[in-house]
């Protein structure tokens, strides 16, 4: 009788197992620190790895979870119980391009922006851009059907796959969706999309390429009030418009940011708005009129329209750079991820700001107003003692307050360990019976990152604490 | 929108083999068993969110007239119901701009093979809470649960909207332009609808030579062919169809080729059905792998 680790080390080779304690602290959380931990890590580098490496763990019946960057925040690759851990990062070919098409086929570990520069010289981009796109791989995007500030006028990843190659559950290969639009039986491919790990194994994805604007124009406008920032956003949509990006930051980010990259942005403004529109040159300019106009009638104070690249790219390292730039201001934070309908944007602010203060913690607010998705950011000292109670209470508020608001539990970072016994907020027995079974038809085994997305049976109906260590 | 009364008519497991009806604009309920009927109406419009809530047997040129009051539309083909529509999640000839059906759905509440509401999805434009029911459901011809309610994610109007024709190569043409709404193709012709500012739709047909057209030219309706869009240059020597570029549709009058799937894949269809609907009476005889 073989061990689990012959076996591994037979579908890659012994090299490419690696279970040494001190490489396993590694991969025992991706960036939610939500902590688990591995007997093993594997890197194979084909389809047949990956599908030896699946066939190994089902006839040990061992639990598994594919990773690859591990820069989601939700707990998603995050190991349990010993989980073997599937890294995809030595996949990381781009396969093939089909300029005339806009469609490429790459390996799950391809690097999101490395993909774009790949395709830039033929005026293509992938157009999900999450901010940790410098190190989030292509796999991972699936997996979370990830966001961007760019998704508002373009989709999220779940638009821009066309056809994966999966490894399922229970070890066979197939092909889902399709180069062609409309492939035979049901969309597996939509379903697999934001899957979590818990459906299979993506080792080949082909994406859609979206072409490059020809023009961009990048403006910032800033309010006295987070409300008049927030109605602004709304008018902008009413108006029949959908930018390109719809970003806000409010006061205390804003002048975070400010005294970190020195861009010039209003230190005193309660909320700045950053809009960019993209397109052809008549409609641009028209649309650019158009935010000023609705800005300005909704008490922008000031509009900054950048002048030319190089204005337009600190504008957006402003925006990208907000993370490193609040580490400046407390040592931990606590980033949260809801959607409310935009028109109800200043009302659940206001809730979040009555919140944080209530359990005497600072917030701050960067989000995607654009789709109305919000990411109060929680700053902390964790040296600080009750601190993480405080965080752990006023995080599940805020959750509570989307919910109730109409929103949604997550609109980018997915569900993982996170959100998992949150999911009853949002849907009752029947809906989340309904999920079961797409995970029971997927796998059958059980053994794809279990324990994730889907609250267990005899918590359903309850919500419990998230649990200790969720924290950044 | 209350569903109780939809749920009770497709009742549970004792009531039996259960089809749904809509305007019959796709094909019809399944002949010779029980049919029920959705709600129908619009329940609201939020013009600020881009989004719409209704019935599923709600008429889509209705829905599309509703919100062309306040300057929105909805990507889905003008004909028939919202949930036929859906169920059979064909887009129209303008899916290389507006995406596919699969893609305007953002919650579903629907009647499972149970008798039970159950929602899928949800009210936002952003949404990954949990695993994409709604996908499932698009396309899904009814054989995984009957959509009650829906609700859809609409566009903004466009300034100007206008068809082109032009003889020039259509991967020429589909090279060229930006972001046009649809490029179609049939072997001699390529015609372009372009939309948004009349300075930049003018601008662009003079850039791609287009000279303005009534229309698109009519559609074969025999085959609904799906090629890889890079696959479409094969059709060249050959006449009787209109092919989507950049999509990969072609409306033909030829019917289109016998696929399959491979043995896996079939498994798998076969235990959505089992885990959605075990005993096998919705839509009974509706076949997706069927050619």
């Amino acid at each position: 009788m073989t061990t689990l680790l012959d076996d591994l080390r037979l579908a890659v080779t012994p090299a490419r197992v690696r279970d040494h304690q001190s490489e396993l602290n590694l991969y025992r959380r991706d960036a939610s620190n939500f902590d688990g931990n591995t007997s093993v890590v594997c890197f194979p580098t084909t389809t047949d790895e990956v599908q030896a490496v699946v066939r190994a763990c089902v006839a040990h019946r061992s639990p598994y979870v594919a990773r690859g960057s591990g820069t989601g925040l939700a707990g998603g690759a995050t190991p349990l119980d010993g989980a073997v851990v599937v890294s995809l990062a030595k996949m990381n070919r781009v396969l093939s391009v089909d300029a005339a098409a806009r469609q490429a086929w790459v390996e799950p570990g391809v690097l999101n922006l490395d993909l774009s520069r790949h395709v830039a010289h033929l005026g293509l981009h992938f157009a999900p851009d999450p901010s940790s796109q410098q190190s989030c791989t292509i796999g991972g995007n699936v997996a979370n059907n990830s966001g961007g500030p760019h998704c508002l006028a373009d989709g999220v990843t779940a638009a821009h796959i066309v056809a994966l190659e999966v490894v399922l559950p229970e070890g066979d290969i197939v092909m889902i969706g399709g180069e062609d639009p409309e492939p035979m039986g049901l969309d597996l491919r939509g379903a697999f999309v934001g899957s979590e790990g818990m459906f299979g194994i993506a080792t080949k994805i082909c994406v859609r390429l979206t072409q490059n604007a020809p023009a961009v124009r990048t403006m910032l406008l800033d309010f006295t009030t987070v409300e008049s920032g927030a109605e602004t956003v709304s008018a902008i949509i009413a108006d029949g418009m959908v930018p390109a990006a719809l970003e806000m930051m409010d006061a205390l980010c804003t002048r975070a940011v400010e005294e970190y990259i020195h861009a010039g942005l209003p230190m005193d403004a309660a909320a700045i708005l950053l809009a960019e529109v993209a397109g052809l040159s008549h409609g641009l300019e028209d649309e650019v009129a158009r935010i000023i106009a609705i800005g300005t009638a909704h008490g922008a104070r000031t509009v900054r329209v950048a002048q030319d690249e190089a204005e337009r790219a600190l504008l957006w390292k402003g925006r990208k750079t907000a993370f490193g730039a609040i580490a400046r201001i407390k040592p931990n934070y606590y980033l949260h991820d809801t959607v409310v309908p935009r028109r109800k944007l200043p009302e659940v602010l206001n809730q979040v700001y009555e919140i944080a203060q209530r359990h005497d913690l600072l917030v701050m607010n960067v989000f995607h107003a654009g789709d109305g998705n919000l990411h109060p950011l929680l700053v902390f000292d964790k040296r600080e003692p009750g601190v993480m109670a405080r965080v752990h209470a006023a995080g599940e508020e805020i959750v509570r307050v989307s919910v109730a608001a109409g929103g949604v539990l997550s609109g980018e970072h997915g569900i993982g360990l996170e959100k998992r016994d949150y999911m009853p907020l949002m849907f009752d027995p029947a809906d989340l019976a309904a999920q079961a079974s797409m995970r029971s038809a997927f796998d059958p085994t059980g053994l794809a990152n279990p324990a994730k997305v889907l609250p267990s049976p005899a918590g359903c109906g309850d919500v419990h604490n998230v649990p200790e260590g969720a924290w950044i | 929108m209350d569903l109780s009364g939809f749920a009770a008519d497709v009742g549970n497991a004792s009531a039996g083999p259960v089809t749904i009806a809509g305007t019959s604009s796709r094909g019809g309920a399944v002949d010779g068993v029980r049919a029920v009927v959705a709600p129908e109406g619009i329940e609201w419009i939020q013009a600020d969110e881009m989004t719409v809530s209704c019935g599923a047997a709600t008429k889509v040129v209705d829905l599309d007239a509703a919100l062309g009051e306040v300057g929105q539309r909805i990507a889905l083909p003008l004909s028939g119901t919202v949930g036929g529509a859906l169920a059979v999640g064909h887009s129209d000839v303008r899916r290389l701009g507006y995406g596919p059906v699969r893609d305007v759905l953002l919650q579903a509440n629907y009647v499972s093979a149970a008798g039970d509401v159950v929602k899928a999805g949800g009210p936002t434009v952003k949404n990954v809470s949990g695993f994409d029911l709604c996908r499932l459901l698009v396309g899904s011809a009814g054989t995984l649960g009957f959509l009650g309610a829906v609700i859809l994610r609409t566009r903004p109007l466009p300034q100007v909207s206008q068809w082109f024709s032009t003889a020039t190569d259509p991967w020429a043409t589909f090279a060229v332009l930006y972001r046009p709404v649809s490029v179609l193709w049939d072997g001699t012709t390529t015609w372009a609808l372009l939309e948004g500012h009349a300075d930049d739709v003018r601008e662009q047909a003079v850039l791609a030579s287009l000279t303005e057209a009534e229309g698109p030219p009519p559609l074969p309706t025999t085959g609904r062919w799906s090629l890889p869009p890079a696959g479409l240059t094969a059709l060249a020597a050959t006449t009787g169809f209109v092919a989507e570029i950049g999509v990969g549709v072609v409306h033909h009058t030829q019917p289109a080729p016998q696929r399959s799937l491979s043995a896996p894949l079939v498994a798998l269809h076969q235990r959505l059905k089992t885990e959605f609907d075990p005993f096998g009476r919705l839509n009974p005889g509706v076949d997706l792998l069927d050619g």
